[in-house]
C-alpha cells in the first residue's frame, strides 16, 4: 500500500514516517502530501502561544485530557515547535514532559519539532505537518509555538483559534501591547490563576482587549485557569468551541482557510524561487556579489538587482 | 532542499530518579546537532515505545540506574519491534553489570555505556550507528 493510503487509513507508524519527510522536504513526502491534499480540511487548528513559562504545554495536557473525557471524544493531535539552538543547530525538545498524562490514548498523537531556525513561533514546515495529520482524521489539532513572547504572529496565519496565554508575574500588560499578541488572540487566557497578582493580570487585560479585537464581529473572550489542577479547563474548551461555531456562522472560516493558503504558498514560493535563482547563478557570481556588498562597494539592493538583471 | 537532522528520544525507564546523567547526554547530543526529544523520569516501557513511535526518532537512548534493566530494555525491544520499529537503534547508559553486556548485544541492543563514558564517544557512537545502516524513510 501507498504511505498516502497508509496514513488516510490510520497507520501510526506511517503517519510518523510522513511527518519526517515532510519535515526533511523529500521529494517522497512532497509527493504523499499532494495525494492528501483533497483530505484535508476538516480538522479544527487551535494555536496555543504566549512567552516561555506561561504554562503552554500544561495546558496543553490539560485541555487534551478534557476534550478525550468527553462524550464523543475528538482525535486530537498536538504538534509541539520549541527553538533550535542557533549555534550548533540541535534542540532539545521537552514538551513531552509535561504531556505524559496523555501517553496510552490511541486517539492522541503528539509530536515534537525543532522550528530549525525559522523566525516567528513555527518551523518553515509546521503547516504541511498539520494537513498531514488533518487528512489523518484528527479533528482537533492543537499547535503549540515556540515561546518568544514577541514574534509568534506565524501562527495566527496557521490556525483558526489563537490561544494567547498569559500569566502573572511576567511583565505588565504593556509587554502583550507592545508584542502585537493581543490583536492575534481569539482567546485570552490568564494561566496560573492561583497565583497572586492574577486577579490584576486579568483586569489590565480585560482593560486592554476592550481597546480592539482580532475580528470585528467576536469579541476576544478572557478565560482564568490553573492548567496544573485543571481550573478553568471546560471554559476554555467551551470558548474554543463557540469560536469554531462563530467561524462556521459567519463565513470566517473560509476566510481562515484562504488566508492559511495564501501564506503557505508564498512561503513555498519564496523558498522555491530562492533556491532556483541561486542554483542557476553561474561560477560563484552569487558569492562575489555578497563579498562586494561586504567592502561597501555595492548596496544589497545593488547587487540583488544587478543579479536579477543578469540572469534573466 | 533536504534538510535531515538525527532525531534521538531520550528517555529514563523505571523508577530511580537520578536523571542527571540523561541530561547532560541530551545536552550534549543538541551540541553535536542532534534533535533530541526528551521525556524525562520515570517512563514506561510502553510510554517511550509511544514516543518512539510518534517522534518517528532513529535513537532511543535509555538510561537505566536501577538495576532493573534486564527487565526493562528487553520489554522496550520488544514493543519497538512489534510496532515496526525494529531499525531503531538502543543505547544503554548507565550501570551495566559486566555479565549483563553480552545479553543485552545478544537482544540487539546497539551500545552499552557505563560511568567515566566521555560524551564525545557517545556522540560518535551514535552517529556512526544511524549512518552506518540508515534507516529506510
Amino acid at each position: 500500500m501507498k504511505l498516502a493510503e497508509q496514513v488516510r487509513s490510520g497507520e501510526i507508524l506511517a503517519l510518523s514516517r510522513l511527518l519526517t519527510l515532510i519535515e526533511n522536504d523529500s521529494p517522497e513526502g512532497q509527493e504523499a502530501l499532494a495525494e492528501l491534499h483533497a483530505s484535508t480540511g476538516r480538522a479544527h487548528l487551535v494555536g496555543v502561544t504566549g512567552a516561555p513559562g506561561t504554562g503552554k504545554s500544561v495546558l496543553v495536557n490539560r485541555l487534551t485530557q478534557h476534550l478525550r473525557s468527553l462524550e464523543n471524544p475528538p482525535r486530537v493531535a498536538i504538534v509541539a515547535v520549541d527553538p533550535t539552538s542557533p549555534f550548533t543547530g540541535g534542540a532539545i525538545l521537552g514538551d513531552r514532559i509535561r504531556m505524559r498524562d496523555l501517553s496510552g490514548d490511541p486517539g492522541i498523537f503528539i509530536r515534537s519539532m525543532a522550528n530549525r531556525g525559522a523566525l516567528g513561533g513555527l518551523a518553515r514546515t509546521t503547516s504541511r505537518m498539520v494537513d498531514a495529520l488533518d487528512a489523518a482524521g484528527y479533528s482537533i489539532i492543537l499547535i503549540e509555538t515556540v515561546g518568544t513572547g514577541q514574534a509568534e504572529v506565524d501562527i495566527a496565519r496557521a490556525a483558526h483559534t489563537v490561544l494567547v496565554l498569559e500569566a502573572p508575574g511576567l511583565g505588565d500588560a504593556i509587554q502583550a501591547l507592545k508584542a502585537g499578541l493581543l490583536e492575534i488572540a481569539d482567546i485570552l487566557v490568564v494561566n496560573k490563576s492561583d497565583l497572586p497578582g492574577a486577579k490584576r493580570t486579568a483586569r489590565t487585560l480585560r482593560a486592554a482587549l476592550k481597546a480592539g479585537s482580532s475580528e470585528a464581529d467576536w469579541n476576544t473572550p478572557l478565560v482564568m485557569t490553573n492548567a496544573l489542577d485543571g481550573e478553568g479547563i471546560p471554559e476554555l474548551a467551551a470558548a474554543i468551541s463557540e469560536h469554531q461555531i462563530h467561524l462556521r456562522q459567519t463565513g470566517g472560516r473560509g476566510e481562515k482557510d484562504r488566508a492559511r493558503v495564501i501564506g503557505e504558498m508564498e512561503r513555498l514560493l519564496l523558498y522555491r524561487l530562492t533556491d532556483r535563482f541561486k542554483a542557476a547563478q553561474i561560477d560563484g557570481a552569487y558569492e562575489r556579489a555578497i563579498e562586494r556588498v561586504v567592502d561597501r562597494e555595492l548596496s544589497p539592493l545593488q547587487a540583488i538587482n544587478e543579479l536579477l538583471k543578469n540572469s534573466s | 532542499m533536504p534538510d535531515t537532522k538525527i532525531r534521538v528520544l531520550v528517555a529514563k525507564p523505571g523508577l530511580d530518579g537520578h536523571d542527571r546523567g540523561a541530561k547532560v547526554i541530551a545536552r550534549a547530543l543538541r551540541d553535536a546537532g542532534f534533535e533530541v526529544i526528551y521525556t524525562g523520569l520515570r517512563q514506561t516501557p510502553e510510554m517511550i515505545a509511544e514516543a518512539a513511535l510518534q517522534e518517528d526518532v532513529q535513537i532511543v537512548g535509555l538510561s537505566v540506574l536501577s538495576g532493573a534493566h534486564m527487565t526493562l530494555v528487553p520489554r522496550i525491544m520488544e514493543l519497538l519491534k512489534k510496532q515496526g520499529q525494529e531499525s531503531v537503534k538502543v543505547m544503554v547508559g548507565g550501570i551495566i553489570p559486566d555479565v549483563d553486556r553480552p545479553k543485552l548485544v545478544e537482544l540487539g541492543v546497539a551500545g552499552i555505556f557505563g560511568p567515566g563514558t566521555s560524551t564525545t564517544e557517545v556522540i560518535g557512537h551514535f552517529e556512526r550507528a544511524v549512518t552506518a545502516a540508515p534507516a529506510e524513510g
